[in-house]
């Protein structure tokens, strides 16, 4: 691996669930990269994929899902290793952060029986002294009193039990740390607290981290680079600050707009539903609601391009003009969409 | 508060939640004390008006919302509707006021039977309230309403079922559902969270017609800044039951006073990548609403706290435990070491000893004067007026604090020591920030 290289490095990522209906084709076709140090945020609304990219990252798939593709984890593809080595290497080198904290501790075990486990599991030689110290620079880290540290799950709030699952998810001060929606379940004001304790984590330990989320004005906050997913694919990539000021995909435009933030002062949003993912529209697959929508739009796929703005994005309004057919500019004449097709 | 235009007015209501106990405690019949969800609020409602009550979990608003429609029963304060008095109803005439209040839950997927039709669903009010048992007539009434809500052509979706709908349709559907007896007061507690960020706008645009349409008043219920101000015409801002600031929309947006409001609206995560998050935010979690802290509630979190604010030997605790959660291993067993047993300062109280390990209180006087100096800002220091030694331990001696009310302040009203003139001038008695 070169110094400068990724180290997160998906490369046409495949994955489908099977179902009574036919293929679901969760992630299809997705490539992304994270650098040490560096927050990739990736959003979309609920039934993108984008829960399932991570854990397809974590190769932590439900039986009956087939993956293709390349899952480079510092040049080691993560779905060609055994489950033996896979399992070797989540702690030390890639960790998981859930939504429900409450879910992913054992409420039979102390917050200190949850370190021991972790710690003792990668490095068995560790006295029991060291075991404890890590942990408890670990906790305090969070912001959790050592006097805390026999108490059981059930004796911490919910924040506080965010905190416990993020220290013991970097006690073994992984390279790479995947969040799943980290603050959905939180108040807004703890929900800063651990935005800005993921902020330190990448600033004080270069960890790569990639932060999955529905919450726009989270990848504002706390992304470098964002990737904005649309029916398993990537709609577009790129610098967060150029993304979320000059979206080059209409979906990205459209999504933003239709936030509700502090400043808004009319009613935006998408008309139309996602697709399904059993059987999505043909060509791109945003072309039924796109208010852009061209007639290349229902015939091909787009093909991804790279902008000046340093932004990858799938839409044929950026090109390639020569592969565009003759009349394909058009604009394209869309079926009416009902009020409540929605999700 | 009696006030013509009002069609709601609920005065110092109150709703206590006991709490069971052991079977010991019970027994000799000790009080063990309640969850005090909704400690005294007051509020009026307009005809017409949306009123938004804002708070994280934990801070009583849903327990209120339930308040209004008798869902819960309140333990004290009073509720009226249209002049008449709610809590004084008998079960029989709550079903009657019913009619005029309906309520939109949070969670749409559990607030339709799975095994109705939206037609027997959206048409249920009419058959218990004794509308119309006639087959035809309700449907023509379902159907109207559905074409109203966007659920159209309603044919399409009269025999239906819920889990044949999106999020969005299924709300759609149970605001039909609240509708459909013309109610003059809809309660909605949370009525778009769970829907994904596209489809938010969509609902909300849909209530504003409705209300408009039908001369709806609302009383929205939310987490969600964001939202209550673009939906709502006046906001509450509740913490740990009670209201902290009231008032216009525009006047608590653009001047928040209340340092609980000022928090939360510097807190939201903005799609603007040139604003970010500030990094002196309350630090902590809503207290246990079973014995909130003395004074004003938000005090142990407050950024601007200072004397009156209600100090008190718990506040002691938790500094000391966030001390030494920052401050490393060594640190935390050196000064651990010094001291007691620490259970004693988890009472309420505005006196407490802190117990010294070695049996005199001058080591903990000058272990607490130590930490004062290592950091002066912390607000609790504003509070301690004294820490004397004495056999045993340290004693210290708490500014008295006081309940903050509402009290008028520019264009809002405002429950914060900081706008009370009387208050406000007593001196500081620690470095100042």
């Amino acid at each position: 691996m070169s110094a400068n290289g990724p180290v997160l490095d998906v490369r046409d990522l495949r994955v489908w669930y099977g179902s009574t209906r036919g293929a679901v084709r969760a992630v299809d076709g997705v490539s992304i990269q994270i650098r040490a140090g560096e927050v990739l945020g990736l959003v979309g609304e609920s039934g993108c994929g984008k829960s399932t990219l991570g854990r397809g990252v974590m190769g932590l798939l439900p039986d009956g899902s087939a993956v293709d593709g390349q899952v480079l984890f510092q040049d080691t593809d993560l779905l060609k290793v055994s489950d033996r080595q896979l399992r070797r290497m989540r702690g030390p080198d890639i960790a998981l952060i859930f939504q429900e904290p409450m879910t992913r501790l054992n409420p039979l075990m102390r917050i200190e029986d949850h370190f021991s486990e972790t710690i003792t599991a990668h490095e068995p030689k560790l006295s029991k002294a060291e075991v404890r110290r890590r942990s408890l620079e670990a906790l305090g880290g969070m912001g959790i009193p050592p006097t805390r540290f026999r108490n059981y799950p059930h004796e911490f709030s919910g924040g506080m039990r965010q905190r416990i699952m993020i220290a013991l998810a970097l006690v073994l001060r992984p390279k790479l740390v995947i969040a799943d929606e980290p603050t959905t379940a939180l108040d807004v004001l703890v929900e800063a607290q651990i935005l800005s304790i993921l902020a330190d984590l990448k600033r004080n330990f270069d960890t790569a981290l990639l932060l999955i989320t529905h919450n726009l004005g989270i990848v504002a906050e706390a992304c470098d680079r964002v990737a904005v997913m649309y029916a398993g694919r990537i709609a577009e990539e790129g610098d967060a600050r150029t993304v979320f000021s000059q979206p080059a995909h209409p979906y990205t435009r459209e999504l933003l707009r239709s936030v509700i933030s502090l400043n808004t002062t009319g009613l935006h949003y998408i008309p139309g539903a996602p697709p399904s993912l059993i059987d999505p529209p043909a060509a791109c697959k945003f072309h039924p609601r796109c208010p852009d929508a061209m007639r290349v739009c229902a015939q091909l796929a787009p093909v991804e391009q790279r902008l000046s703005a340093g932004q990858r994005v799938e839409c044929w309004l950026h090109g390639p003009g020569d592969r565009i057919p003759e009349g394909g500019r058009e604009p394209l004449e869309q079926e009416r969409i009902a009020v409540a097709e929605e999700a | 508060m009696a006030d013509a235009g009002a069609l709601l007015e609920v005065e110092d209501l109150q709703v206590h939640f006991p709490l069971r106990g052991s079977f010991g405690a019970r027994l000799v019949g000790k009080d063990v004390g309640a969850v005090q969800a909704v400690d005294g609020i007051s509020f009026s409602v307009a005809r017409g008006e949306v009123l938004g009550i804002v708070g994280e979990s934990g801070s009583g608003k849903t327990t209120l919302g339930r308040a209004l429609l008798r869902l819960v029963d309140p333990t004290g304060g009073s509720i009226r509707l249209e002049g008449e008095d709610v809590l004084g109803l008998r079960e029989r005439e709550v079903r009657a006021m019913r009619r005029k209040v309906q309520m939109v839950f949070q969670d749409p997927h559990a607030s339709l039977n799975p095994a109705m039709t939206i037609e027997t669903a959206v048409g249920h009010p009419l058959r218990i309230h004794g509308v119309t048992r006639d087959r035809a007539d309700i449907r023509n009434r379902v159907s109207a309403v559905l074409e109203r809500v966007g659920l159209s052509p309603p044919d399409q979706y009269l025999g239906k079922y819920p889990s044949d709908l999106s999020g969005g349709q299924k709300q759609r559907a149970v605001l039909a559902r609240a509708v459909i007896l013309s109610p003059s007061l809809l309660v909605a507690d949370e009525p778009v969270s769970m829907l994904d960020m596209s489809v938010r706008a969509k609902i909300l645009e849909l209530m504003l017609g409705l209300k408009n349409d039908l001369d709806l008043t609302y009383v929205y219920i939310t987490h969600d800044l964001a939202t209550a101000k673009f939906f709502c015409d006046r906001v509450a801002i509740m913490y740990l039951g009670r209201i902290v600031e009231i008032g216009a929309t525009e006047e608590i947006f653009a001047n928040p006073r209340h340092p609980y409001t000022q928090s939360l609206l510097r807190a939201i995560p903005d799609p603007d990548p040139s604003r970010s998050i500030p990094r002196d935010l309350p630090r902590g979690e809503v207290p246990d609403a079973a014995e909130p802290p003395l004074g004003c509630r938000f005090h142990p979190r407050c950024p601007k706290a200072f004397a009156p604010c209600g100090w008190e030997a718990r506040d002691l605790h938790d500094m000391l435990e966030q001390r030494w959660a920052v401050g490393g291993q060594e640190l935390f067993e050196a000064e651990r070491l010094q001291l007691g047993d620490l259970a004693g300062l988890d009472q309420p109280g505005s006196r407490a000893t802190v117990p010294s390990a070695t049996g005199t209180g001058d080591d903990v006087a000058t272990l607490l004067d130590r930490i004062r100096e290592d950091d002066s800002r912390e607000r609790i220091w504003h509070g301690i007026e004294s820490i004397t030694p004495r056999p045993g331990g340290a004693v210290i001696e708490f500014h008295p604090g006081h309940d903050p009310v509402l009290r008028p302040v520019g264009g809002a009203e405002v429950a914060c020591h900081l706008y009370d003139p009387e208050l406000a001038e007593v001196p500081e008695q620690a470095p100042p920030a």
